[in-house]
């Protein structure tokens, strides 16, 4: 694995522009901050209570897209009828959405007087300016993720050793359970990965549906966002922090789960 | 070894072109030189709300100068201050507040004086027909009421806490935006029941949203400046668009839009 026998020697020139291309503007935003001012910059009020939203609705998030995301992903690589195979690309379709296109979706989905927000808004729930209008916006973002990453593991796993263990007189449920899962705890763990980082950077849909209020809503990329306007010091210092936020989930959590052949190869 | 230079520069082209190709946007092409008699491009960056009326003096500005294009950017005041101080180049800069103009003037980007040519003033925005009644700036406070305002950070926050200081009265909005259209997003959508926005953006949006004029409105007049860029490929075009937008033309289409003098 160390060395990669076959390749081409000039497959390294545009290897190595893609990396710096992707590297090069997280440096300049390192190189920008104000070392001297960072800690005041992000410890303010403001930042440390974006931060503390935007881990808990990622969290949030995430467990929602595991709930739905893994039976979905499940029927989509299993389930081979014409129903399935003609919803499949509707439900991946926010991977290529614009955010922004999402929250208006969502808006008028959810929204007061959205399709399915009036009868919510009549009896009582108010999903707009809330919270949990963060977690649907991070969560309809986040699932398509999740359902790729664990439809691909389920395809690669196959279907051999549930039909073993049917034959072998497990109940659906009993296989589901005892050897479905387990087989598939790689590509959940990356799709889990990926769906909290997408949930944390999760922008557009959030400003479009959910509003900005300190506490409520605004999670960090809204702060980043607002702080630009006024303090642009603040605004870098706040972009390296979710950086290294990410990045310590991708490497930290999701390092192992991402290698190749841990995704499922989707 | 000939394939694998061919293949670099393959690469290096793509990569020029994409470079390049993204460049034109960003600095638009000013005019071919300052000796030609007439004919180029007039390049300006105007704050977003003052999208329709120098939409419309633009084509006015074309009809007295033939030859002569008007390109503009519209976008927050000082996200085009940001641009501006990071090399964009571009003739002419009108901003929503003077606080924009002055950090555009401390850069050095300014060749002379801005100049103010209109103002503007807050207004509650409601549903057509004003169901919750709201009928002045402490109606805001009505229990139940979903209310929307602009974040301090921005123009349009600034002047609503200079409302609520001169009023005594406190909001409790249900969010603070970031941009005014956002506010008036939220209201046209039915999301919230009131917002704070500006006079002119609520006569944009026409019978969308019922305005309610308050007389505290007063105590936050934003007031929009113009000026001559020094990257102004031919100032003296530059100074005669920013005639128009300060003369009898200019002012009757901005006051057509609700904007009041400066």
């Amino acid at each position: 694995m160390t060395r990669s026998a076959g390749l081409p020697r000039w497959l390294y020139l545009p290897a190595t522009v893609g990396a710096i291309f992707v590297v090069l503007p997280l440096v300049a935003v390192a190189v920008k901050v104000d070392w001297s001012q960072f800690w005041s910059l992000i410890s303010s009020q403001s930042s440390v209570t974006a931060l503390e939203l935007s881990l808990r609705t990622a969290a949030i998030s995430t467990v929602l897209c595991i709930a739905l995301g893994v039976p979905m992903a499940l029927v989509l690589a299993r389930n081979d009828s014409r129903w399935v195979r003609w919803t499949r690309p509707l439900i991946l379709l926010p991977l290529v959405l614009p955010p922004v296109v999402g929250g208006i979706a969502l808006l008028y989905a959810f929204g007061r007087l959205g399709l399915l927000g009036r009868y919510l808004d009549a009896g009582g729930i108010q999903i707009a300016f809330t919270t949990s209008a963060v977690v649907l916006a991070q969560t309809f973002v986040s699932l398509p993720f999740l359902v790729i990453a664990i439809e691909g593991a389920a395809r690669t796993a196959g279907a051999d050793y549930d039909v073993v263990a049917a034959t072998l007189g497990a109940r659906p449920t009993t296989v589901w359970w005892r050897v479905s899962l387990p087989l598939l705890a790689p590509g959940l763990a990356s799709g889990a990965v990926l769906a909290f980082a997408r949930s944390l950077g999760e922008f557009g849909a959030t400003l479009t549906f959910a509003g900005s209020r300190e506490g409520v809503t605004r999670t960090l990329p809204l702060e980043i966002y607002l702080q630009r306007e006024s303090d642009a010091d603040a605004a870098v210092a706040l972009s390296l922090l979710l950086v290294v936020v990410a990045a310590v989930v991708v490497i930290g959590v999701g390092s192992r789960a991402l290698k190749p052949g841990g995704s499922g190869g989707w | 070894m000939k394939r694998t230079q061919s293949i670099v520069g393959v690469v290096a082209a793509v990569l020029l072109v994409a470079l390049t190709g993204c460049g034109t946007d960003s600095a638009a092409p000013t005019s071919s030189s300052a000796n030609a008699p007439a004919g180029g491009t007039l390049t300006v960056y105007a704050a977003a709300s003052l999208k329709q009326t120098f939409t419309d003096i633009g084509e006015q500005f074309k009809t007295d100068n033939p030859g002569w294009q008007v390109e503009f950017t519209f976008a927050g005041s000082s996200d085009l201050v940001t641009q501006l101080t990071q090399g964009a180049k571009a003739d002419v800069f009108a901003s929503a507040d003077t606080k924009n103009m002055d950090k555009a003037a401390k850069a050095g980007l300014l060749s002379g004086d801005p100049v103010n040519f209109a103002s503007n003033t807050l207004t509650i925005v409601v549903a057509p027909g004003n169901p919750k009644q709201v009928t002045s700036f402490a109606d805001l406070n009505k229990p139940g009421l979903n209310v929307v305002v602009c974040a301090p950070q921005v123009p349009c926050g600034s002047a609503t806490e200079k409302v609520e200081q001169a009023t005594k009265v406190t909001l409790n909005p249900v969010s603070e935006e970031s941009s005014v259209t956002d506010v008036l997003n939220k209201v046209t959508t039915g999301q919230a029941d009131a917002g704070l926005v500006y006079v002119t953006d609520a006569m944009g949006a026409g019978a969308k949203v019922a305005k309610v004029d308050f007389p505290e409105a007063a105590a936050a007049v934003n007031t929009y400046p113009i000026g001559v860029l020094k990257t102004a490929a031919d100032a003296a075009v530059a100074k005669k668009f920013v005639d128009l937008v300060t003369g009898e033309a200019g002012q009757k289409i901005l006051s057509q839009a609700g904007f009041a003098k400066p």
